[in-house]
Order: C-alpha cells, then sequence, then structure tokens
C-alpha cells in the first residue's frame, strides 16, 4: 500500500463496499442465555470434588498460589481388615471450601492432586449477588462432579 | 502607596502573566484511549502540547515481590496476567529461562506447542490492536470485525490449553501432560485434541481474509492516510536510544526480530520474513502489525505441517528445586522484547524475578515524541505505540 | 367540507401538527435506523428485545428514559441561556420544513424566497450551539463550543454556494419552483419527454459539495471532532442531561432528515418522478420523496459507520482550501452554461 492519496479516493469505496457487504449476512450473534455457547470439554469452568479419593493431603491447599482452599480433617479409627490386626486410622474430610472469589482458574490443585480427588468441568453459570455465596462448601464442590466431561480424543 | 518600586511591582506582575498562555490538562487516569490507567500531565499551548510527563504506577500489582514467595510452578500461573492481552507470550521467557537454569531440555514435540501458541497469541494481541486503533481515529466498524475474528482464535486456544486468556499451560521441560496426578487422570494426556490441525487451517483462512477485510477498510482509506502519515515520526537511532522493541523498533527502519537474531524453541526450523518499514511514522506501525499477522499465519501452518509426535514433559522431579545462579532469558512478545531475569540461591522459589517488560521501555518515548503535537495527534500516537498498563506497571 | 379545510387557521393547525409530526417521527425512526443499520454493518445485531423481536421500540425507550432524568443546571450557569439554547437548535431545525414541499400543494408555505429562507434559518443553530457552549460554565464546553461553532460556520460558505448554482440554472427561489424547473422535458427519445433531475443535468460538483458539506453541518463522522475529542469530553453538549439533551439529540437527527430533504428536493427531483400523472401528485410525491430521503439518510448513517474522523485542521482546509473555490467554480460553470445554452 502506497502512502500517497490518489485523487478519485478508491479506499474510502473499498471500505464503504466492505461494509455494505457485511451488512447483508447473517451476524454471528449467540443470544444468550436463550441460546448457549457450549464450551470445549477442557475448559476452565469449575473445579468439582470426588470426596471419596480425598485423603487430606493438603497439597492442593499448599500449592494453590492464592491459598483459597480451606481443608480441616481429622483422623478416624477403622476396624482391622482381619482380626487380630491393629487398628487402623483414615482421615477424613471435615470441611473442604474453595472460594471462588479468589481463585484464579489457575488448575495447580487439580494438577498436584495425586488420589484424583479434584476434576475441572466446564460450567460457567454459579454468579452470586453477595461474595461470600462464591465459597463453595464440599457438598455443592460434589455436585459439580456429576458435570465433569469426557477428555477429548486426541489427534493422531 | 503609589512609590515607583510598587508601580514597577504591578506592572511586571501583569506583564509576567499575559507570557504564560499555557494550560495544564490532566489526561487522567480513567480515559478511554489510554489503554488503561495512565495519567499524562500535558502542557497545552492552545492545540500544540509543550510537555509531556507520564505518571504511571495506578495498577502495579507487585509481580516481582510476589514472585519472591511463589514456586516456579505457582509464577508460571501468575504470570499470564502481566500483558493480559497475549497471554501465553508472557509464560515462554520464563520458563525457558527456568529450564536453562536447571539444564532441563524441553522435548521436541513440546518446543512445537510452545511455538504455535505463541504465534496464536501473537496474532491475537495483534487483532486487539487492529480493533482499538482505528476506533481511536475514529473509525467505528474494524472494532467489530477484528474481535469477531478474533473469537476464533482464541477457542483454539482453549481447545487445547482450557482458558482463552490465561492458558497456563507451560511446564518446567516442557507443557502440561495430563489432567492431574493421580492414577486415572495421569493417563488423561493433554495433547491436541483431535480436529486441531483442520480447526486451526481454518481459522487460518480467516485470518488471511479479516488481513484483506482490514486492509480495504483501513489501510487503503485516505482519511486515516491523511491522520497517520508522516505523525510521530520516530527515527531509527531515537528508537534504539529510548529502547524500544518490538514492531515499533521494526517500524522505524531496523529490522530486528529476535526470533531470527536470538532464535529460541525451534524458530530457526521454520520460514517467515521480518516485516519492517521505513518512515517510522504511525502508519508504519499499523502496517508493520498487520504484516506480522500474516507472517504468523505463515509460521502456524508450517508448524502444523511440521509438527513430530512424542512425549509433552521431560522427566522432572516433583519438588523443583532450581541450583544456585542467574540467567536473563528473553521472547520476542508481539509488544517487543520481554526478559525476565531470575536469581536463584537453589530452593523452590527464586530469590529474584526481574521483569523486562516491553511497554515500560516503549512508553519511556512519549515525553520526547510528543512535544509539539497536535492534541488529536497525541491519541493517535500513544495508539500506534500499542502499549498496555498492565505490562507497564506490572 | 373542502371550505372548511381551506380555511386559513384550519390549515395553518394542521400544517404545524403535520410538520411536527413528521419531523419528531422521523427522527424516531431514523434514530433506529442508525442503530440497526450500523449493528449490522459491524456483524451483530443490534436492539432486540425492546418492543417485540426487531427492538423497534428502543428510541422510545432511550426517549422515555432521558424524560425521566433530573432537571440539572450547573453551579455558575446561566440559567436562562442554558434552558433555551436546545430550544434554539430545535426551532430552527424544524422551521427548515416549512418550505419543503412534499407535494404541489403539499408545503407548509410556498415562500418565492424558499431557498435563501432555508439558508437562513438554519443557520440560526450555529447560535443555539454557542449559546449551549458558553451558558455551561464549564472551560471544556466553551472551548468545545468554540470549535463547534468554527466548523459549522466554516462549512455554510460551500452550503450556500452549493444551492446558489441550483437557483442560478432554476431561476427561482422558490423549492416549489425548482422541482417544477427540474421536472422540464429535457428531450425527448421518440416522442417520450425525459425530465432529468439536476444532478444528472450537471450539478454533481454541486450535489457533491452539498453532501460533504451537510455532513459537516450535522457533525457527524468524519467532521465529528467536536464532540468526540473535544477536550476529552462531549464538547458543548457535556453539562446536558434529560430533556434538553434530548432537544438536541433529536435536533441532530431531524435536521439530517431536513438537510436530506432539501438535497432531494435541489438535486434529486423533490416529489416529482417520471411517470406519474398530474393529478396524482398530491398522494404520490410525498412516498417519492420519502424514498429520495431514506437513500440520503442512508448513505451518511453508511459513511459514518465507515471512515475515522478528521482532525480540526485537515477539516478546514479542506472546507477552506477546496470546497469554496469549487463551489465557486460549479457556480461560474453553471452561469456560463445557463447563458450558452
Amino acid at each position: 500500500m502506497t502512502k500517497r492519496i490518489a485523487f478519485p479516493f478508491p479506499g474510502l469505496g473499498q471500505g464503504m463496499w466492505l461494509t455494505l457487504k457485511t451488512m447483508f449476512k447473517k451476524a454471528p450473534v449467540t443470544m444468550y442465555p436463550q441460546e448457549q455457547e457450549i464450551p470445549v470439554p477442557r475448559a476452565r469452568g469449575v473445579i468439582s470434588l470426588d470426596v471419596d479419593n480425598c485423603t487430606v493431603c493438603m497439597l492442593c491447599a499448599r500449592e494453590c498460589p492464592d491459598w483459597c482452599i480451606y481443608i480441616e480433617g481429622h483422623k478416624e479409627e477403622q476396624p482391622p481388615s482381619k482380626p487380630g490386626g491393629r487398628p487402623r486410622a483414615r482421615a477424613t474430610l471435615d470441611r473442604f471450601d474453595i472460594d471462588y472469589s479468589l481463585c484464579m482458574y489457575c488448575g495447580i490443585c487439580v494438577e498436584v492432586c495425586p488420589f484424583d480427588a479434584l476434576h475441572w468441568s466446564p460450567e460457567y453459570e454459579y454468579s452470586e449477588d453477595n461474595v461470600e455465596s462464591l465459597l463453595h462448601d464440599k457438598d455443592r464442590l460434589t455436585e459439580w462432579l456429576a458435570t465433569v466431561p469426557e477428555p477429548p480424543a486426541l489427534e493422531s | 502607596m503609589t512609590s515607583p518600586a510598587m508601580i514597577h511591582r504591578s506592572e511586571s506582575a501583569v506583564s509576567v502573566e499575559l507570557q504564560t498562555p499555557d494550560m495544564t490538562l490532566n489526561i487522567g487516569p480513567q480515559h478511554p484511549s489510554t489503554h488503561g490507567v495512565l495519567r499524562l500531565v500535558a502542557k497545552i499551548d492552545g492545540e500544540r502540547v509543550r510537555d509531556v510527563e507520564p505518571v504511571i504506577g495506578y495498577m502495579h500489582r507487585g509481580y516481582e515481590k510476589l514472585s519472591e514467595v511463589r514456586t516456579y510452578a505457582q509464577i508460571t500461573a501468575l504470570v499470564n496476567r502481566i500483558d493480559w492481552v497475549s497471554g501465553f507470550a508472557n509464560e515462554v521467557p520464563f520458563i525457558v529461562g527456568v529450564e536453562r537454569l536447571m539444564g532441563v531440555e524441553a522435548p521436541e514435540r513440546a518446543q512445537w506447542i510452545r511455538l504455535i501458541l505463541s504465534e496464536l497469541a501473537r496474532i491475537s494481541s495483534h487483532l486487539v490492536f487492529m480493533s482499538s486503533y482505528p476506533l481511536e481515529l475514529g473509525a467505528t466498524t474494524p472494532l467489530m470485525h477484528s474481535l469477531r475474528e478474533r473469537e476464533y482464535i482464541l477457542e483454539l486456544i482453549e481447545e487445547v490449553t482450557g482458558g482463552r486468556f490465561h492458558p497456563n499451560f507451560n511446564r518446567v521441560g516442557g507443557v502440561k501432560p495430563a489432567y492431574g496426578g493421580g492414577s486415572t487422570t495421569k493417563k488423561q494426556s493433554m495433547d491436541l485434541p483431535a480436529g486441531f490441525f483442520q480447526r486451526t487451517a481454518e481459522a487460518m483462512d480467516r485470518m488471511d481474509k479479516i488481513c484483506d477485510d482490514i486492509d480495504s477498510l483501513v489501510t487503503g482509506n485516505e482519511l486515516i492516510k491523511m491522520r497517520t502519515v508522516g505523525v510521530g515520526i520516530i527515527p531509527a537511532d531515537k528508537a534504539i536510544e529510548y529502547g524500544l522493541s518490538g514492531p515499533n523498533l521494526r517500524a522505524s527502519g531496523v529490522a530486528y526480530d529476535l526470533r531470527k537474531a536470538d532464535p529460541y524453541l525451534t524458530y530457526d526450523q521454520v520460514e517467515f520474513d521480518v516485516a519492517s518499514a521505513s518512515d517510522g511514522d504511525c502508519y508504519d506501525r499499523y502496517v508493520v502489525r498487520l504484516e506480522e499477522i500474516r507472517q504468523s499465519v505463515r509460521i502456524v501452518r508450517q508448524a502444523i505441517d511440521k509438527i513430530p509426535s512424542g512425549p509433552l514433559q521431560t522427566k522432572v522431579p516433583r519438588v523443583l528445586k532450581a541450583p544456585k545462579g542467574q540467567v536473563y532469558s528473553r521472547a520476542e512478545n508481539p509488544k517487543g522484547e520481554f526478559g525476565y531475569y531470575i536469581v536463584s540461591e537453589g530452593g523452590k522459589m527464586p530469590y529474584r524475578l526481574k521483569i523486562r517488560s516491553t511497554s515500560f521501555s516503549n512508553l519511556s518515548i512519549l515525553p520526547w515524541i510528543l512535544q509539539g503535537q497536535l492534541v488529536p495527534d497525541l491519541v493517535a500516537i500513544m495508539g500506534s505505540l500499542d502499549f498496555v498498563l498492565g505490562d507497564v506497571d506490572r | 367540507m373542502m371550505d372548511f379545510l381551506d380555511g386559513f387557521w384550519i390549515q395553518l393547525i394542521l400544517k404545524v401538527v403535520g410538520i411536527l409530526l413528521v419531523v419528531l417521527t422521523g427522527a424516531l425512526v431514523v434514530i433506529y435506523a442508525e442503530l440497526k443499520i450500523g449493528s449490522h454493518m459491524q456483524s451483530r445485531i443490534g436492539p432486540y428485545y425492546a418492543g417485540g423481536r426487531y427492538g423497534w421500540a428502543q428510541p422510545l425507550a432511550d426517549g422515555l428514559k432521558f424524560l425521566q432524568k433530573e432537571d440539572l443546571a450547573p453551579d455558575g450557569a446561566d440559567r436562562a441561556v442554558y434552558g433555551f439554547a436546545p430550544y434554539v437548535v430545535m426551532m430552527s431545525t424544524i422551521a427548515v420544513f416549512v418550505v419543503v414541499p412534499f407535494g404541489p400543494d403539499l408545503v407548509g408555505s410556498n415562500l418565492d424566497i424558499g431557498a435563501f429562507y432555508l439558508l437562513a434559518i438554519s443557520s440560526l443553530s450555529v447560535l443555539g450551539i454557542l449559546m449551549a457552549g458558553w451558558s455551561s460554565a464549564n472551560k471544556y464546553s466553551l472551548m468545545g463550543g468554540l470549535r463547534a461553532a468554527a466548523q459549522l460556520i466554516a462549512y455554510e460558505l460551500p452550503l450556500v454556494l452549493a444551492v446558489v448554482a441550483v437557483v442560478v440554472q432554476a431561476g427561482t427561489m422558490s423549492l416549489n419552483g425548482i422541482v417544477e424547473a427540474q421536472a422540464q422535458p429535457v428531450f425527448s427519445i421518440g416522442g417520450f419527454d425525459v425530465a432529468l433531475p439536476y444532478v444528472i443535468q450537471g450539478q454533481i460538483l454541486g450535489f457533491g459539495i452539498f453532501m460533504i458539506a451537510a455532513v459537516a453541518e450535522l457533525s457527524r463522522i468524519p467532521f465529528d471532532m467536536p464532540i468526540a475529542e473535544s477536550e476529552l469530553t462531549m464538547g458543548y453538549l457535556t453539562e446536558y442531561s434529560g430533556i434538553r439533551f434530548t432537544m438536541f439529540f433529536l435536533g441532530e437527527y431531524a435536521s439530517m432528515i431536513g438537510l436530506s430533504a432539501i438535497a432531494a428536493t435541489l438535486y434529486l427531483g423533490g416529489y416529482a418522478a417520471p411517470g406519474i400523472p398530474e393529478s396524482l401528485g398530491n398522494f404520490a410525491g410525498p412516498g417519492v420523496l420519502l424514498l429520495k430521503i431514506a437513500v440520503l439518510v442512508f448513505v451518511i448513517i453508511w459513511i459514518r459507520w465507515t471512515w475515522p474522523r478528521l482532525r480540526e485542521d485537515q477539516l478546514q482546509r479542506l472546507a477552506w482550501t477546496w470546497l469554496i473555490p469549487l463551489a465557486l467554480l460549479n457556480i461560474g460553470l453553471v452561469s456560463i452554461f445557463k447563458v450558452v445554452f
């Protein structure tokens, strides 16, 4: 493109032709909330918790850059696996809260969990009117588990 | 009360007042055209700007201090947010630096995936420039057209990494290999999903088309030429003196691109041209960025053909400790040269992380170049330098 | 019945009500058209939810919103001038419609000096803008108002000179007379008389100058430097809100229709179209004129959404060094042709 300005100003006409053409094409608009955009399976929407897998190792709470996971647990005595053995101790979760007002959605907690207890889900519609409701407790996090999709097929 | 001294003093007061026609205008932190919270204290004489003093720091988030108490994986997650327009490109020099420090080399496939995502980030950042710069000059349509096309790029990035703007996909030793650390999730690989190459090829065709559209809407438009040709000329020696980099430097005639001068990742295995122009005015800076989009499209097309199969990350210990040492690693970000100076004393966290951000150096030329310009040209010149306040203030 | 309609006061009331209806409804329709056309040019859907599927009630909703706002005036403002300024602008805009002929008999008042009257009245809006800028007690409003006034005065001259060329060619200043002059056949093809509008009869340069000057008079892109960047606020409109702002806003769109109507009358043939018999003139006339106005308004909206804006000094240079000499040249050429042929 030269920097010279040529007299009948062809550039102005080209721009106008483009906007006229665009006017007659269908606008690529998704009318939310009547229509929904379906996010990709790997989208980082919300973190869900599988309570049975959690062993209260506290790795996720330690690695979170924002320190937004609050965990409390206690040890429970369980009967020995065979009679005469020693009683085993099993760690149980009392409290597992993720504060979504602080969460950066970085995924470090999901990645370091050695026991498959945390999973990403692409759900994103959980806005609240007040900040306290953004602290999702154990039950709410377990509800999200049903929305975790299958991982997508890989490029061969 | 009318001594000669008093009369002289009153007359001199009047004449001193009449000799200062300057008005100090505060182009305040909240303003539509300053790309963020930048304050310019401008002394204006009628329509001409005499002197400009940029006041920055309204968005200082303390990245360098935060990095002193976070591990390398945590810093990777934070660092995406420095230049929020081009998310992935902020992580790359950091991870390359840490890998150099630890003596770890990422596998081929990981390097190629990093290259593809960096180039997608470059296209995304330049599309934001294409949308916001004509808007400052008054043309309202390229805004929507460019952002519409940017959605396709963001969707591609989201398919692979899970995040549109903040991918957080780099790990020391490669890219993120699996969904998690547990026995099932470790088998779910985070490799490229099925159909990615085909969707990328389609998206690159769309990018070619939007470049042509923008050519007809903006580049050829005579009114844009009247507003930007000859405005804000930065000669090559001044550009080097003030530390400009990236498209701003290349538009002034210095064809210096870190991807060719100091190749990192696998840039030496792809063919592309370095876009440059000779005059250094606003029009040239705009044209250079448009050409860079086309070159990035070319690189991505070659990359999706050449990418080998293989592992995504080399084996590194679970608790990463970097040995004692220092490293400065830099990369060609969309906005210019972006560098990290990492000092490690052994241990999980760096002792000091200094960020050489592009926009901070690009902004330093403002007091020199805005002198003597007209007020509407002030907006045109600031827009053409393409800085983002998150990058300036960190 | 027809005697009743011939009464002077009845006709006056009908004409006043008719003009006000046409102007205000037209302004609302043009606002809606600008929103919808602009959005489709930008690949998005404009108003959608207000009033049914196409969002046709959006301008009404905006109008109602403005009407219920608080009536503010700045502290040091001169209340009388501040309150009166929007009405000056609105009055000068509506008064233009008095001479625009919608049909051979459908005209507010068929003045013999129609063209002169409308140019004089439409330049009163400059006064309204200066009043608004000065009385707002705000340094930036004043500078914006002065800048806008400079632009408007600079572009008045090409407007006037372009109209002079048309008057020379038609031989009369009355707008009805100009439409009649354009309806005179220029040549015949096989017994069929062909009448050409002035834009084809040699006034193409004048038409171009008139349209550029009209867009500049409206302060629209590409000439909206006073509003867009005048010290980073809305220029002379900064301190206005509520009903007064609505008056300025509607006034801008009403004058868009007004200037398009004048351009259609002077250059495109007005209410006359080939093939319409005399008896249907009063019924088909408004439709034809509205069609021509719609085309011109569409072009003005199209330009607004496509091109960037000119800088203040480039704007002034365009007016003084290009448009005025060209307009004078135009008058010269038209006069020569009129005398020679």
